[in-house]
């Protein structure tokens, strides 16, 4: 086959001439062509090489289910899209396309030699050949397969690009711009509805851009609609997705048609709320299923067709038509009609309607009935076809540079499929249509099974009287399937088409098997001699084409993947050169170095900086929930495991929060402000969590509690100021407040002002110094924080962040929810025992808490450990065994929970999780880490400070 | 996206704004300490799975922030209907 530019016809503008290259060949093209219309019209017929075999490879199709001409479009550094079928891209001057999965060229491609050795590849070739050694899946199989097998590269660089994105509401969805989807929105168009049409090319029409004929109407109704101001029309844009509630995802395509790169977003992403919708997704019509169906020059008939009349090109000199369905006969009929050589029809059937054999007469055409190709020959391009007569057996050779295959049609049932509307099986059409929809929602045209295409033999491979073993009849042209595959799935035992479809891998590549699941169905059926609803549909799910992670991503990239939540103090942390960490959503100061510092220096410089003098730490991420009303005591004493309603209003209470399992879920220092008034603080992390689930036991147990429960977590910034010289700080900047030991006692809060703002002034302490919590106005958290740096600068105050915060609260042995506890840890294990109100008849968790299981000896505690080399720092996360030279696997008794070098004690310190680690203290335990087992004392788990003398000054 | 109606704002909203929060009609026992053991787990622990209507409790919780019960058929992921809490069984 060579394809040639016809003198006439077409849709594209010949005033209007374009450039563009293809594998470094510069080609001329014009407006309106497609890559693969310019580069047939141009005699190229290779336009890739296939999946596993390297197989050269022509066009199938001029739609979006094209399967082999998958191209590569490169636009400048990072704008570079694999995959792409030629048969969607517009060409445009400069357009820079090259072909995939072929070196060093698409002509001379070294990988074919798999084609050659194609006996050694059958179906689950990889599955039998490469099990063993087990050593090499890694390090041989699994690298030499990527390399070989594959189509478009991944891109390697950023995509510098923006993509848009919106929602949309309307009352009518319309998917699919051809005559059926048209009419649809004209007869629409004039009730008050709002409707959107949406199509996948540039230009509407679908297969009417095709039929010169209807050339009049189609202008006619596109303007009218296109005046219409209720309609909404999107071209380049393909509907990929069908969700629940009639939701609809689209991605239209804006500048890839467009010469010039700019600022403006590449593709745009709908999602689309419909009253009700529309499919007229149209019929995709079936290739023929014989040796050499995928020599370049065998194409389908209807694209044949759209070359012709849409884009003027013609796809060789000579056509031979292979059908098994009336609609090829038409096909021909029309090219005939654009001028187009035909030497022969050849149909499968024994007669056909004497209409379309009076046509072919007139034109001259030789016909052969009950007559099948048997044979392609030509390695690049078509040169001969075989045939055979299935009446005598016999084979003749018939000259043609083109052959075109008329399969019969299979409805576009993809987006209902994803609706899942349920399907029905016809044997007239051998193809499934759409049956009983599951969304407001209906068909219209081909994609309902609804055409003038006239009928058709339904029929798997054509027969042959060939050596089965012999030949590659194709059924998935992308992935190389062939239909003696699938009979050899079929003779190993799969009977289910889920089955045969995942190990022969038919309809599994990027096209979803648009042009081959019905063959492969028909054929598993013959091979099972089975009908072939019964065995099975596999399902169609979204995208209906591949889309760009790009469109999908949208704006949610880079910093605005997720929200990151700041304080009002971090501007000032960030001027201070302070590294950071995350910590659920919040950007927190992990250790603020000073020039020629490591963490491990600046930790241990602010640790002790607190413990000598005085510390400050941005507090505000902590969760805050304000709980007012009258039975607020009430209620917190039914959440908490301790005692409430006698906290008196000035005083704090450490409260331990439980689910109803008995585990502990968060903690948090909280303060009565008046009767009916508490300000509670939970974790940074559970803030929500713990919100939630209050409001939850509010509204749904407890719904006759008067209580309101507010998140007040970003009203105030808090600032800790820790360390001996806390009060000397503070006192030359608060008024109204006696911050004195016996006027202002540990747990106590204070309301007054601070530096002329008011506060919430809690002493309380996770660090087991004399310290304080400044609750100030979220906006003024920075300008207290600096008034308090310049107040403490004579006591040499440090900021300190997240990391010396973490040793501090350990050397005082305070645990972290989620780190010294993992969602199994009751308030006995963590010994918290003195924080549980044992007199309480109930609270959420204190039933479990007498659970069989809860009860029982054995269970993990949490326990201090010191390790005997005092210069060990256990890893956080080591196991723990009892005995380090029992066999391995080793019996694992607990794990390292939190684990620091503690300056202030001069050696490391650490928690664990022990089974019956109560009962241990001064017992040794064993911790094997690479290279070296450690072994270190249990120990209670207050490291300094026991008695607390340090709190109460 | 499924489309949730919210019997507090009474509008359908999109799914994205609710929280599933469990099996509903689930109702925590009076008094919790004069639980058997076996009481105590089918409480706590036993829930039903069932293929079709099954009674949940989904929160709003990115719109009025309620808990409301809902029924919806496990199998077509569709709402039947959905009420207020304190609202008897549907």
């Amino acid at each position: 086959m060579s394809g040639f530019r016809l003198e006439t016809g077409g849709r594209v503008d010949r005033s209007q001439p374009v450039q563009f290259s293809f594998d470094g060949k510069s080609y001329q093209g014009f407006a309106g062509d497609s890559l693969a219309s310019a580069l047939l019209a141009n005699g190229v017929m290779l336009f890739g090489r296939s999946f596993k075999y390297h197989r050269p490879r022509g066009l199938v199709a001029a739609g979006s289910e094209e399967p082999n001409a998958l191209i590569s479009v490169h636009r400048g550094p990072g704008r570079f899209t694999p995959n792409l079928r030629a048969t969607g891209v517009e060409i445009h001057d400069g357009l820079n396309a090259t072909s995939q999965n072929r070196w060093p060229s698409l002509a001379m491609d070294f990988g074919a030699i798999n084609d050659r050795l194609g006996m050694f590849f059958p179906a689950g070739f990889y599955n039998k050949t490469f099990m063993w050694p087990r050593s090499f899946w890694d390090r041989v199989y699994e690298p030499a397969i990527r390399k070989i097998a594959g189509l478009g590269d991944a891109p390697t660089a950023e995509d510098p690009d923006v993509y848009a994105s919106t929602y949309a509401h309307c009352d009518l969805l319309i998917i699919g711009a051809g005559p059926a989807g048209i009419d649809a929105a004209l007869g629409a168009m004039d009730t008050n509805k709002r409707i959107v049409l949406i199509d996948e090319q540039d230009e509407l029409g679908g297969g009417a851009l095709a039929d010169p004929a209807l050339w009049p109407w189609l202008e006619r109704s596109v303007k009218a609609l296109t005046e219409a101001p209720n309609v909404t029309i999107l071209n380049r844009t393909t509907a990929f997705g069908y969700y629940h509630d009639n939701f609809i995802g689209a991605v239209q395509r804006l500048t890839d048609h467009l010469p010039d790169i700019t600022d403006a977003p590449r593709e745009k992403l709908w999602r689309i709320r419909a009253g009700e919708v529309v499919l007229a997704q149209g019929a995709i019509e079936r290739p023929l299923v014989f040796d050499g169906n995928d020599t370049p020059g065998v194409m389908l008939s209807s694209a044949a067709k759209v070359y012709a009349n849409r884009y003027g090109v013609a796809v060789g000199k000579a056509l031979t038509l292979m059908a098994s369905h009336d609609s090829g006969w038409h096909d021909v009929f029309a090219l005939a009609k654009a001028g187009l050589g035909i030497s022969a029809i050849i149909d499968v059937r024994e007669s056909v309607d004497s209409a379309l054999m009076l046509e072919a007469e007139r034109l001259g055409i030789t016909i052969h009935l009950h007559h099948g190709v048997v044979g392609v020959n030509g390695r690049h391009g078509v040169t001969s076809v075989d045939i055979c007569n299935y009446g005598d057996q016999r084979v003749h050779r018939v000259e043609t540079d083109a052959l075109l295959m008329a399969g019969g049609w299979t409805p576009s049932v993809h987006l209902w499929s994803h609706s899942k509307g349920s399907l029905k099986w016809r044997d007239d059409l051998g193809a499934y249509v759409p049956d009983q929809p599951n969304e407001n929602v209906h068909c219209v045209g081909g994609c309902s099974g609804d055409w003038d295409f006239g009928t058709g033999a339904v029929v798997d491979a054509l027969p042959t009287p060939k050596d089965q073993s012999r030949i590659k009849a194709f059924v998935d042209f992308q992935n190389d399937v062939t239909a003696k595959d699938i009979k050899l799935a079929v003779r190993e035992g799969f009977r289910s088409i889920e089955h045969i479809k995942r190990y022969t891998t038919n309809g599994m590549a990027t096209d979803q098997g648009k042009t081959s699941n019905l063959n492969g169905l028909q054929i598993a059926s013959s091979a099972l001699n089975k009908p072939v609803p019964d065995i099975g549909l596999t399902s169609f799910r979204p995208p209906y084409t591949p889309q760009t992670f790009g469109a999908l991503a949208g704006h949610a990239k880079g910093a605005l993947f997720q929200p990151t939540r700041t304080t009002n103090i971090d501007s000032w942390a960030e001027e201070h050169s302070a590294i950071f960490e995350l910590v659920a959503q919040w950007r927190r100061a992990r250790y603020f170095p000073k020039s020629g510092e490591d963490m491990h220096a600046a930790v241990n410089r602010e640790c002790v900086a607190v413990r000598s003098s005085v510390g400050i730490f941005d507090a505000s991420t902590l969760g805050k929930i304000e709980v007012v009303g009258p039975d607020a005591a009430e209620f917190l004493n039914r959440m908490y495991t301790n005692p409430w309603k006698a906290l008196e209003p000035g005083r704090c209470r450490y409260g331990l929060l439980l689910k109803e399992d008995g585990f502990i879920t968060d903690d948090g220092v909280s303060a009565r402000l008046a009767p009916d008034r508490f300000h509670l603080t939970t974790t940074t992390g559970g803030a929500a969590r713990v919100l939630n689930m209050m409001e939850d036991y509010l509204q749904t147990e407890w719904p006759d509690l008067d209580v309101w429960l507010t998140s007040t977590t970003e009203q105030y910034a808090v600032i800790a100021l820790q360390g001996p010289n806390a009060r000397k700080v503070l006192e030359p900047l608060v008024e109204g407040i006696d911050l004195s030991a016996e006027a202002f006692p540990h747990m106590a809060i204070r309301e007054g002002t601070i530096c002329g703002l008011e506060t919430r002034l809690f002493r309380v302490s996770f660090t087991g110094e004399l310290g304080f919590e400044i609750n100030v106005p979220t906006a003024f958290g920075r300008a207290v924080w600096e008034q308090l740096m310049a107040q403490g600068a004579q006591y040499d105050i440090t900021p300190y962040g997240t990391e010396a915060m973490h040793v501090l609260r350990a050397e005082k042995g305070f645990i972290i929810v989620g780190q010294d506890t993992d969602g199994t840890v009751t308030p006995f294990d963590a010994g918290l025992d003195w924080a549980v109100g044992k007199k309480k008849p109930d609270f959420v968790g204190k039933r479990s808490m007498a659970r069989p299981d809860i009860v029982a000896p054995g269970r993990k505690q949490l326990v201090g450990l010191l390790t005997d080399d005092p210069n060990v720092v256990l890893e956080e996360g080591a196991q723990i065994v009892a005995d380090p030279n029992q066999p391995i696997p080793m019996t694992m008794i607990g794990h390292v929970t939190s684990s620091y070098w503690s300056e202030t004690l001069g050696r490391s310190i650490a928690m664990a999780l022990v089974a019956g680690g109560h009962d241990m203290t001064g017992g040794t335990l064993h911790i094997p880490m690479p290279g070296k087992t450690h072994t270190a004392k249990v120990s209670g788990v207050v490291f300094y400070d026991p008695e607390g003398a340090r709190l109460h000054v | 996206m499924i489309l949730i109606h919210c019997p507090y704002c009474d509008e359908k909203r999109p799914e994205i704004e609710f929280a599933n929060a469990g099996q509903a009609h689930i109702a925590r026992p009076f008094d919790p300490s004069g639980q058997s053991d076996a009481d105590w787990e089918a409480y706590l622990f036993i829930r039903a799975n069932p293929r079709g209507r099954h009674h949940e409790r989904w929160r709003h919780v990115h719109g009025c922030g309620r808990f409301f019960n809902a029924v919806r058929d496990t199998v077509t992921d569709k709402f039947e209907t959905t009420y207020k809490a304190g609202e008897p069984r549907r």
